[in-house]
């Protein structure tokens, strides 16, 4: 009992004396349970819709007041022609559109039955589903508005277009986001991993003492996970197109070269970590907190953003992995060109800048 | 130009409760060319010093300068020229003998054929070796490769921090030698040690406990400043004769050393005769009582409890 005791004893001493793991061992359930109570809802509410409306009668503006109305949609913008559509959605800034045709009403009371086109980003399927669901029970409720005297009834057929992603496959959204989520892993922590175990093993000490300047032994260090990341990404893309037939749309180059961007966020990053940790645990568990649960929950990847409460949706800006994945899924998904992402990509250039700026001025010269 | 020049240095570690004092303001100088030995028990400040002589640490206060160089604002240049071993085994053990010494060859800024004459001798006999991992190495051929890869730049100062700790007696040996032949070289060589015995080997050496040097000189005038008699005793019951020594007044120490208690007695005169007394009056049996010459360990005690 004695000795079952003593070794409960050092061990707790173990995790007592680690002061940072324990912090985040108990803070840890605390923020994944307000994130997950919060920011983790599949529910859509406030997505931003435009409405092209040919007719501009009675029916079509009532169904358009409903919509815009009620909670799940937020109209952004009336726009006048298929071209306006097309545009307002490459620039990201709406999840659907709804088309009403010209004679809308005429036809509904003449011919008994009428259509509305909507028109959903299906890059991320889940979302653009929910979408058009609440977009048709709105019509239906309308629909049985008019119905309740009349002996023939009307239908209003409502037709689904899913943009980008006509077949709503879920690969669609998790091949960027598995992208934006192993690079982190193997850039950030490893490099990380990688520094502070030249720290512990001591051969940090004879490093220092040489001519070699800070600078070059950290681009030194990142460098082959740089190599070994772009393999990655590869692997990935060939996995996608050939496996899930997920196509690239995009260009593959411009593709390769905002993931090379990405893995040079994430491998600054690492060294930023690795300046602080003392041993190669913890450079893992931060690496893990401040990488993997941000990188799943505030990508977009697995929860729409406009959702979240405020708060989280500013917190989600700091998160480079949402930058990243917005620029691949426009490329790869959209097919967009460099003229979609220049301002995504111009926010990680600048993290990157700011990150590795930070971890070459504090690289430390000396031991303490 | 001297070397080594360290002047006052002082060196606190700070933890929440307490500061601890681990170099208490010291000073010395080492001669180009000279072995000089840092020599005290663990904790005494031997590796805060040599961190702090190879730009790894800064002081709390004080000057020092290696190679003329001034170890705070010309640390670029220090560690341009000097080569350093430190007390852990740091080398990759991940990676081969020969992967290790091409690495800190090339990160110095040389190549292994340059300056292969100055490891030649250490090197050949850890060459057969070369493809071993060097996690793979014993102790001894540890420090082997750790000393050629601090060796192959050709360094003018050379910082070993306790090289010999945890190597057999053969190795330890075998590694003198080879410091020897660096001398020649023309190397300065700074090494720290807990092992008195190796005291004798370096061409001076300076004293160190908790801080403060005792003192800096040859080993050879060390020894001579200890002017009173030293005895060797030995009995069947070491323990009871170790109190019943230590408790007479005319004792000033009693300590023990190997198989024997080494014996220092306040006055100068010879005084076989006292401990006979003792060792009689305590009935201790086989009774084994010789006039020593003091080394360098009985000269650290008699430092230590001035």
């Amino acid at each position: 009992m004695k000795q079952f005791l003593i070794f409960v004893k050092k061990e707790w001493l173990h995790i007592w004396r680690d002061r940072r793991t324990l912090f985040i061992l108990i803070w840890m359930p605390v923020v994944q349970i307000i994130l997950y109570g919060f920011a983790l809802t599949n529910e859509v509410k406030n997505s931003n819709i435009a409405i092209f409306d040919q007719s501009r009668d009675v029916a079509s503006l009532a169904i358009s007041d409903e919509i815009a109305a009620s909670r799940y949609f937020n109209l952004v913008k009336n726009v006048y022609s298929y071209k306006d559509i097309g545009a307002t959605f490459r620039q990201g800034k709406i999840r659907m559109a709804i088309v009403f045709p010209q004679n809308f009403r005429n036809d509904l009371l003449h011919t008994n039955s009428a259509q509305i086109q909507l028109i959903a980003d299906a890059s991320d399927p889940n979302t653009a589903n929910t979408l058009t669901n609440y977009a048709q029970s709105i019509i239906n409720d309308y629909q049985q508005s008019l119905n309740q005297n009349q002996q023939l009834p009307y239908t209003i057929k409502a037709q689904v277009r899913m943009l980008y992603n006509p077949e709503l496959k879920g690969a669609y959204s998790f091949v960027p986001g598995v992208m934006a989520l192993v690079l982190m892993l193997v850039c950030t922590m490893m490099t990380s991993i990688a520094i502070v175990r030249e720290k512990e093993m001591g051969t940090m000490e004879v490093i220092l003492v040489s001519p070699l300047k800070p600078f070059r032994i950290i681009i030194a260090k990142a460098v082959p996970y740089l190599f070994v990341s772009l393999v990655n990404i590869i692997t990935i893309l060939l996995l996608s197109v050939y496996v899930l037939g997920v196509p690239i749309v995009g260009s593959l180059w411009l593709l390769m070269a905002e993931s090379t961007l990405f893995t040079i966020t994430s491998l600054s990053l690492g060294i930023l970590i690795s300046n602080g940790a003392k041993t190669q645990q913890s450079a893992m568990f931060t690496s893990m907190m401040s990488l993997f649960l941000p990188t799943l929950l505030f990508s977009g990847f697995l929860f729409p953003i406009e959702n979240m409460p405020m708060p989280l949706q500013v917190i989600s800006n700091v998160v480079p992995s949402k930058w990243f994945y917005i620029i691949i899924k426009d490329i790869m998904i959209k097919g967009l060109g460099f003229g979609a992402v220049w301002e995504e990509t111009l926010i990680l250039v600048g993290m990157t800048a700011i990150l590795l700026g930070i971890s070459i001025y504090k690289f430390k010269i000396r031991l303490a | 130009m001297q070397p080594v020049v360290v002047e006052n240095i002082v060196q606190n570690y700070r933890t929440k409760k307490m500061v601890v004092e681990a170099l208490k303001g010291i000073s010395f100088t080492v001669d180009r060319g000279e072995i000089f030995g840092i020599i005290g028990p663990d904790g005494a400040g031997k590796t805060s010093l040599f961190r702090i002589l190879t730009t790894l640490l800064l002081a709390e206060s004080g000057k020092a300068t290696v190679d003329g160089f001034d170890v705070v604002t010309d640390y670029k240049q220090i560690r341009n020229r000097i080569g350093y071993m430190p007390g852990r085994f740091s080398l990759y053990q991940d990676l081969s003998v020969e992967e290790n010494l091409e690495f800190f060859a090339t990160i110095f800024n040389t190549t292994i054929q340059q300056n292969y004459d100055l490891i030649k001798d250490i090197y050949q006999q850890i060459e057969p070796f070369k493809d071993r991992k060097a996690g793979a190495l014993s102790g001894g051929m540890k420090q082997k490769l750790a000393l050629c890869c601090a060796l192959i730049h050709k360094p003018s100062v050379l910082f070993l921090d306790e090289p010999t700790t945890g190597v057999d007696a053969v190795s330890r040996k075998e590694f003198w030698e080879m410091l020897h032949r660096l001398k020649e070289q023309g190397i300065t060589i700074l090494v720290s040690t807990a092992y008195m015995d190796e005291a004798s080997l370096c061409d001076r050496v300076a004293l160190i406990q908790k801080g403060e040097l005792l003192s800096v000189d040859t080993p050879k005038n060390i020894i001579g400043q200890f002017k009173k008699p030293l005895w060797a005793i030995r009995a069947d019951e070491m323990y009871k004769l170790m109190n019943d020594i230590a408790a007479d007044p005319a004792v000033e120490s009693c300590y023990p050393f190997g198989q024997y208690h080494h014996v220092v007695f306040k006055t100068q005169e010879k005084r076989r005769q006292t401990l006979e007394e003792i060792a009689k009056g305590g009935e201790h049996a086989h009774v084994e009582i010789k006039p020593i010459e003091p080394n360098i360990e009985d000269c650290f005690m008699a430092l230590m409890n001035n």
